[in-house]
């Protein structure tokens, strides 16, 4: 490889390596798949090298280095693996464990523990310790933070991070030497943060856990599912930790061009409604006589009936929770049943929540994570800041009505009782859907892949975690089946089809592939003017 | 004179004021010469203060033995940024008590030594951090500096020379490793007096992230000696890689504790034997701390041979360190003395290096343990592996001093560890 003036090379345990300069020597290792262990480095953070864990031997150095500072320089010659770096990692690994109390069966952490990690990889078999341990106990710190300070491995990720992002400098380090603990200035502790949910992702051991997920389920029994945050419109990549088919807990993936490591606190708590239990599992459908339940061939035949007969206009009310592909697959029934408009509705906080220390993060003010989505697709946003009101025209209209996932919890039963045809896709019924021809059962966000479009434009995928109730289908496939049966056209058979379908016929989404987007998104077309934008 | 102890073989040019409290006037101190050096240097210019004390080979006095002229000529030259000396009196070693006493009883010796130094690396500010505990020294030099100020030796315009020079004096709040220079900028600048990561190192990014020198007071009190009789009469002392005289701090079980400015290359046992008055009720002598308690320790047998300056006490095993001289006799516990000195480098260590934090607290309890007599041979062992350990594995070397004693300690005394082990009994306990 030729060496250009903005890179270095060196060799990493007999591996030639060519990093951009200033690349560090822990980042330049992970270049051939090593990843020297190491605590207080995080590389959204400032390197204070402290835990002295990242230790390797640079050729000519006069002792170990730490990694996670020493930058690549030409020729340099790098063991991570020699006797030298390995004995002196074991070293420090074996005073972490002095006064650690090896809680693993009731610890939180265990299972994804960098201690347990990096002692099991590279550590001595048996303690030499036969000294009492510190006792420290434990500290409520506020928020959603709970403290152990026995298992505390003192890297200060949370003290920077608190200083360096939220930039809201509440935790600190008390005391010195081995007496040393994490502390909160007063009492409030991390009371009224709105990031601080982070320090418990970045803390490598079991010291910060989470109140909301403690004792309630083991790591090594979460299965974990690349999804979106559908909090609000920043759309930060997040994974969907499930066990027994129910959200257990939210953590930030990594998105450089998103969120970073990071997501917020309000996102990270609100995902109890994605385990909801009252969920229309069947297609309902109004009969002459009777609401009857019936299977997805029938129901969509019944439809195809009653959509021949039906006249007037059509009206659609479609939710910003719902996928790029769903709000495409109602704006070709709308337009197949001889057009008309669309609307939604959307809850709009006071103001933005920034994260200071990393600029391109915020909690966004449209508290919903595909707004923009609605907006390409053709909707325009009605009803207030509390994402309720403006359907006045649409609860009395005598065409068609069309209902995509907004619960319409501010209507009431006349809802839609004029309607020539009232079709309701959603997830829960409400009084409102009482009068709906139609209550199609769809899946949320969590049980179907998909993609959101953020705030910025960028349309991001997301797969499914949680299987969906009873015969609950995602909205694309009930209204592409229908299409099908229409006009003849295979219907789509995947996520992928249905949005195929989608960036051939929208100009924003024009050359986009699913593939391509991959599991960190891509930008919308920027020569083309997209609505809302 | 009677300075609590003096010997007719010290050359007292440091501490030739020792015991006279009229030496702390500006008027007695200008009498006897003071502050003539200081014009001097203005007429050499920077470079030519540097190349005087390069001359002279006068090296760090606190600890290191750093040439002091050439880590002055670090100090980048065609920055638009400010400089800053730092004077570290944060005389904290165990040990060690002479920059306290060059500070009470010659206050303006220390401020003409820190206006040259200064005035040498381009500073307008000097900050001389005192140790927490130095309150009554403390007020010596800040009245010192008061008068000083008063006579327009500091301050803008100093004598009519152009030179601006602001000296503020620091009080620390008494940790140990604020004595650590980058432990120190931390302390000064308000933030926890923990050690930084060199590189940089502080004649590119120091105090308040601006190029920096840290001197001890040892060092900055023979600048004005050194400038006033030029680099070659300075080495008329000494040897000649360590050229000059220096303050040992004499403690333990000798008749006459003190202080002694002698020339480099001094013979140990001269000083034991001769200088303090011999062993104190005649008793044998055992060991020899010979820098603070930092450094390892000698017995009796690489004491005899010991010359102390910076290459001689190596050769006998240890470092001349800050030279302050713990001499122990035969009836001492070794091990009681080690753990004592753990002890007090785990309550020391600021806690962010692992080996350290860990090191120095589980060293303390294993110590501790074999003291009350229930050790094991294997902790002999694992003490020794631990020693490697804490070596050159931090970001400062508190770690590395904690662990030279245990480790010279067990390879020099281990029959007392032994005895302690099988026995439960201490040797030569009274």
């Amino acid at each position: 490889m030729a060496d250009t003036p903005n890179t270095v090379s060196l060799t990493i345990d007999g591996h030639e390596v060519t990093v951009p300069k200033g690349t560090t020597l822990l980042e330049a290792a992970k270049t051939i798949g090593e990843d020297v262990p190491h605590y207080c480095y995080h590389p959204g953070l400032s390197a204070p090298a402290m835990c002295r864990l990242c230790l390797v031997e640079v050729e000519g150095a006069p002792k170990p280095m730490p990694s996670c500072v020493t930058t690549a320089a030409d020729g340099q010659v790098v063991h991570t693996q020699s006797d030298l770096a390995l004995s002196r990692r074991r070293g420090v690994l074996e005073f972490y464990l002095v006064n650690h109390p090896l809680d693993c069966p009731i610890c939180d952490q265990s299972g994804e523990c960098k201690l347990q990690d990096y002692v099991h990889q590279e550590g001595r078999d048996h303690g030499r310790s036969r000294e009492p341990k510190r006792v420290f106990g434990r500290d409520d710190f506020g928020g959603d933070v709970l403290f152990y300070g026995d298992r505390c491995v003192m890297c200060t990720r949370c003290v920077r991070f608190m200083t360096e992002m939220e930039q809201d400098s509440r935790l600190t380090v008390v005391e010195r030497g081995n007496r040393s603990v994490i502390d909160t200035f007063f009492e409030e502790g991390l009371e009224g943060t709105n990031w601080s949910g982070n320090i418990v992702d970045i803390c490598p051991v079991g010291a910060l856990v989470s109140k909301d997920f403690l004792h309630k389920a083991r790591a090594w029994d979460l299965e974990h599912t690349p999804s979106i945050c559908p909090s609000c419109s920043q759309g930060c990549n997040i994974s969907l930790h499930t066990r027994d088919n129910l959200v257990q807990r939210l953590k930030p993936r990594e998105n450089m061009e998103v969120n970073g490591w990071w997501m917020c606190d309000h996102g990270r708590a609100n995902y109890e409604w994605m385990n909801h239990g009252q969920r229309l599992e069947a297609p309902l459908v109004r009969t002459e006589d009777a609401v009857r339940a019936m299977g997805w061939k029938e129901a969509v035949g019944a439809l195809l009936d009653r959509a021949e007969t039906t006249s007037g206009s059509v009206k659609a009310v479609v939710s910003p929770f719902a996928s790029n592909e769903d709000l495409a697959a109602v704006r070709s029934l709308v337009d197949a049943l001889g057009g008309g408009s669309m609307v939604y509705r959307m809850a709009r906080a006071d103001a933005e929540v920034p994260m200071d220390g990393f600029p391109i993060l915020a909690r966004r003010r449209d508290l919903a994570p595909n707004g923009r989505g609605a907006e390409i697709m053709g909707a325009s946003r009605v009803g207030d800041d509390d994402g309720v009101g403006g359907l006045d025209d649409v609860a009395g209209h005598d065409g068609v009505v069309i209902v995509l996932g907004d619960p319409l919890v501010d209507q009431d039963a006349s809802f839609g009782q004029s309607a020539s045809l009232f079709a309701y896709l959603g997830m829960h019924g409400s009084p409102a859907t009482g009068a709906a021809d139609f209550s199609l059962p769809i899946t949320n966000f969590a049980e179907q892949e998909g993609t959101f479009t953020n705030h910025e434009g960028r349309v991001q995928r997301f797969w499914p975690g949680l299987r969906g109730p009873g015969a609950a289908q995602p909205a694309w496939f009930v209204l592409g089946a229908f299409q099908a049966a229409r006009s003849g056209d295979p219907a789509p058979r995947s996520a992928a089809d249905a949005f195929a379908a989608l960036a051939a016929s929208e100009p924003a989404l024009a050359g986009m592939t699913y593939d391509d987007l991959g599991a960190r998104g891509a930008v919308l077309n920027e020569t083309v003017s997209v609505p809302g934008g | 004179m009677a300075y609590p102890y003096v010997s007719d073989r010290e050359v007292r040019v440091l501490s030739k004021n020792f015991g006279d409290p009229s030496a702390r006037r500006l008027d007695t101190y200008v009498e006897r010469g003071g502050y003539s050096a200081l014009k001097k240097a203005f007429e050499l210019g920077p470079d030519g203060v540097v190349d005087v004390v390069k001359a002279s080979g006068l090296r760090g006095r606190g600890g290191a033995g750093f040439p002091t002229g050439v880590k002055w000529s670090f100090m980048p030259k065609d920055s638009n940024k400010p400089h800053y000396l730092l004077c570290n009196a944060d005389e904290s070693e165990p040990g060690t008590f002479k920059d306290r006493e060059l500070i009470r009883w010659d206050p303006h010796q220390l401020i003409e030594g820190v206006l040259i130094g200064a005035y040498a690396i381009r500073a307008e500010h000097a900050y001389i951090y005192c140790r927490g505990e130095f309150f009554e020294t403390t007020q010596v030099l800040a009245r010192a500096l008061e008068e000083a100020y008063e006579k327009g030796y500091v301050g803008k315009d100093i004598q009519g020379s152009g030179v601006d020079i602001d000296i503020t004096v620091h009080l620390g709040a008494g940790a140990y490793i604020c004595g650590e220079e980058t432990g120190l900028m931390n302390s000064l600048e308000g933030q926890r007096g923990q050690p930084r990561i060199k590189p940089p190192f502080p004649a590119a990014v120091g105090a308040f992230g601006m190029p920096s020198t840290i001197n001890n007071v040892e060092t900055l009190a023979a600048i004005p000696h050194i400038v006033a009789h030029g680099g070659e009469w300075y080495r008329q002392w000494g040897t000649e890689k360590s050229p000059g005289t220096k303050l040992f701090c004499v403690s333990g079980h000798v008749n006459k504790p003190g202080n002694y400015e002698l020339p480099l290359g001094f013979p140990l046992m001269d000083l034991i034997e001769d200088v303090c008055g011999g062993m104190r009720d005649g008793k044998a002598l055992k060991a020899v701390i010979p820098g603070g308690s930092s450094v390892p320790i000698l017995n009796a047998a690489e004491c005899a041979a010991c010359s102390l300056d910076y290459e001689g006490v190596v050769e006998a095993g240890s470092m001349l360190g800050c030279a302050s001289v713990i001499v122990m006799d035969e009836n001492t516990d070794i091990v009681k003395q080690v753990r004592r000195m753990v002890q007090f480098y785990a309550h020391e260590s600021c806690g962010q290096c692992t080996p350290c934090r860990e090191g120095t607290a589980w060293m303390t309890k294993i110590l501790q343990r074999i003291e009350d007599g229930r050790g094991t041979e294997d902790d002999l062992q694992t003490l020794l592996d631990m020693g490697v350990q804490m070596t050159g594995t931090t970001i400062c070397v508190l770690s590395d001093s904690a662990a030279a004693p245990v480790e010279s300690s067990i390879l020099k005394f281990k029959d007392e560890y032994l005895a302690l082990i099988r026995r439960g009994e201490r040797v030569g306990a009274a």
